[in-house]
């Protein structure tokens, strides 16, 4: 919806999971934290609310895939998303993720990350799409 | 090597010969769509250019669209505000291309576009909002971005980094059993392909059945192509696409179809028989859980939901006005019918439609999203049930997390309107010749005969297959 904006607060992260909305909500969740989220994360709408509201409670995805829209979202705000199908992992793990694989330090096993397409890195490396395209921009003024 | 139609519409859009699945291209926008999300769009804009000491300018004004239709009217002081916001932008900005709260030109975005014709085939068409799918009935590639993504199409005209997308190609032959439609035809798609199926995905739809179908219907199934994660739904334009922008959307000059070749590369082929397929139903609490009218007829029903961008057009309100001419609908249901635009509105009122629904008991809402995304009027009940026409059924897609939806096409809507549960339309057909013979003063009565013979069955729990 148009009515939030990205300084606002949603009023919940997750449809469904109240406890995990109560605990960010409370923000007991420190920065940094790792959602571990299942097939087809995000799957729905292409309102970027749903990627500004992890954004501001700054925690990073590991799922097994995303939905596009979704992704592409989370590339262009710059939430960071890493496609991993066989992480597992339980509450309270230490993980560590490199560019290739997704460690689980508690478990000690790593698993192999599936990376982004070249082009969609350029975005990420930019610091989100706001800033690349202001470069383009500014790129195309200079032309003119 | 041959390319699928969207193939070829990105190569030509990019400005290369030929593209394939998985190239990178930037492809220049025909037509960029925007609702009250502009609002977002236009802080994500102002963004862009902040400390660059360039005024802010929009590519080509005339191909971008803003339709008011997801809080219509405004419901809080808020959303009033917000509107009255992107008004001043259009103004400033000579936005032709804007619908506002009207009785005449207003409606929801996805009937809006092709109706005005705006959408041609060929085109590519970005949208901020998912069910953007729905223009490929027009033979267009047209997809959902973000309001950021939106921002920057509006800043260089053109999107960037898109990956083009694999192709499902379904082909589609049989012609579909009474009381059998298009609706039916993509839920059951959905329940093959899962709502994961077809993520970063385009279905290219053939087949006879699609070549004999109404822009009406192909506009229902490249809306819900999404449900099924597909980045776009599309239908290759053919006669009927340029008998629609014609006579339908009043359209000028030559229509060019794009075509896929005949060796185009497909990632996956489906075959579907419509033949045999029964009316479907999307059981809570998603789109891909679904099943065979008969595994779940008998469910009581608190309220029906007939409208929206996938069902909301005249030929759904024909049927189900057949349905409930001259009937009452069952007591303890209410029924919520929202036309797609206003001039599906006014050419039901023409037709007589609206007079029926009205007569039957059905609240006839102006043309907006409504009960569909539950943020605006028509919410439920705690656990209170909704059978609708829309096409979302998550966990509080209607205003409440502990009621239920679930997804059908028009004409079951309109035979459960009139009994209360989820009714077979080809039985409650049969039903009512049979007891209209015995009581035929009040038509009311059989009904609630129906509702004592048929009493619901247990209530099944379906669990969620999916995440969020």
């Amino acid at each position: 919806m148009a009515t939030v904006l990205p300084t606002e607060t949603p009023q919940f992260a997750f449809a469904d999971i109240n406890d995990l909305n109560d605990l960010l909500k409370s923000k007991q969740v420190p920065a940094g934290s790792i959602i571990v989220g299942g097939k087809n994360f995000g799957c729905g709408s292409s309102r970027e609310q749903a990627v500004s509201a992890l954004k501001g409670y700054e925690l990073i995805l590991v799922a097994k895939n995303f939905a596009r829209i979704f992704l592409q979202n989370s590339i262009n705000l710059g939430l960071q998303t890493v496609t991993c199908p066989t992480f597992v992992a339980v509450n309270d793990d230490i993980v560590e993720i490199t560019p290739t694989v997704v460690v689980n330090v508690t478990s000690g096993k790593s698993f192999p990350v599936i990376p982004l397409p070249e082009a969609r890195r350029a975005i990420v490396e930019a610091g989100g799409l706001i800033p690349y395209t202001r470069k383009r921009v500014m790129a195309k003024a200079r032309v003119s | 090597m041959g390319m699928t139609v969207v193939e070829k519409i990105l190569a030509r859009a990019s400005g290369i010969p030929s593209v394939k699945a998985g190239d990178v291209v930037e492809p220049k926008v025909d037509f960029a769509m925007s609702h009250e999300n502009t609002a977002l769009v236009m802080n994500q804009f102002q963004e862009i250019y902040q400390g660059t000491g360039i005024t802010p300018e929009i590519w080509d004004p005339q191909k971008i669209g803003i339709i008011f239709d997801h809080r219509v009217p405004a419901e809080s002081p808020k959303t009033a505000s917000n509107q009255k916001k992107i008004r001043e932008f259009v103004a400033a900005n000579a936005i032709a291309k804007f619908h506002d709260i009207r009785g005449d030109v207003g409606g929801i975005c996805h009937q809006v576009l092709p109706e005005n014709g705006y959408v041609r085939p060929g085109n590519v068409v970005v949208g901020t909002d998912s069910h953007t799918t729905s223009h490929g009935a027009l033979g267009a590639f047209a997809f959902g971005i973000g309001a950021t993504e939106m921002a920057s199409v509006w800043a260089l005209g053109a999107v960037l980094n898109v990956e083009v997308p694999a192709t499902i190609k379904v082909n589609v032959k049989g012609k579909f059993k009474k009381y059998v439609g298009p609706k039916d035809l993509i839920l059951d798609i959905i329940g093959i392909l899962t709502a994961e199926g077809a993520n970063f995905k385009v279905i290219e739809f053939h087949g006879p059945t699609i070549k004999e179908m109404s822009t009406s219907g192909r506009l229902a199934i490249c809306n819900m192509a999404v449900e099924a994660g597909a980045t776009s739904g599309i239908v290759p334009a053919d006669r009927e696409t340029v008998r629609y922008l014609l006579k339908e959307a009043r359209v000028r000059g030559k229509i060019e179809m794009v075509k896929p070749d005949k060796d185009a590369v497909y990632e996956q082929v489906i075959d579907i028989d419509v033949s045999t397929l029964e009316p479907q139903i999307a059981c809570p609490h998603t789109v891909d859980n679904v099943k065979p009218i008969n595994e779940v007829k008998g469910v009581r029903v608190n309220q029906i939901v007939i409208g929206s961008c996938t069902n909301g057009r005249l030929d759904d309100l024909a049927i189900a006005a057949m349905i409930l001419k001259d009937k009452k609908i069952a007591q303890g249901t209410r029924m919520l019918i929202f036309p797609a635009s206003a001039r599906i509105f006014n050419q039901a009122l023409t037709k007589g439609y609206i007079g029926t629904f009205m007569k039957a008991g059905a609240v006839v809402m102006n043309s907006g999203c409504g009960p569909c995304l539950g943020v605006h009027e028509g919410a439920l009940g705690d656990g209170e049930v909704a059978l609708s026409t829309t096409n979302r059924n998550f966990k509080g897609r209607m205003g409440n997390p502990k009621s239920e939806v679930y997804l059908c096409s028009p004409s079951v809507a309109a035979a459960s309107a009139l009994t209360g549960i989820i009714t077979d339309p080809r039985i409650w057909q049969r039903l009512f010749i049979h007891l209209a013979t015995i009581f035929p003063p009040t038509l009311s009565i059989p009904a609630a005969i129906w509702q004592l013979f048929c009493r619901p069955k247990r209530r099944n729990l379906h669990s969620p297959t999916s995440t969020i």
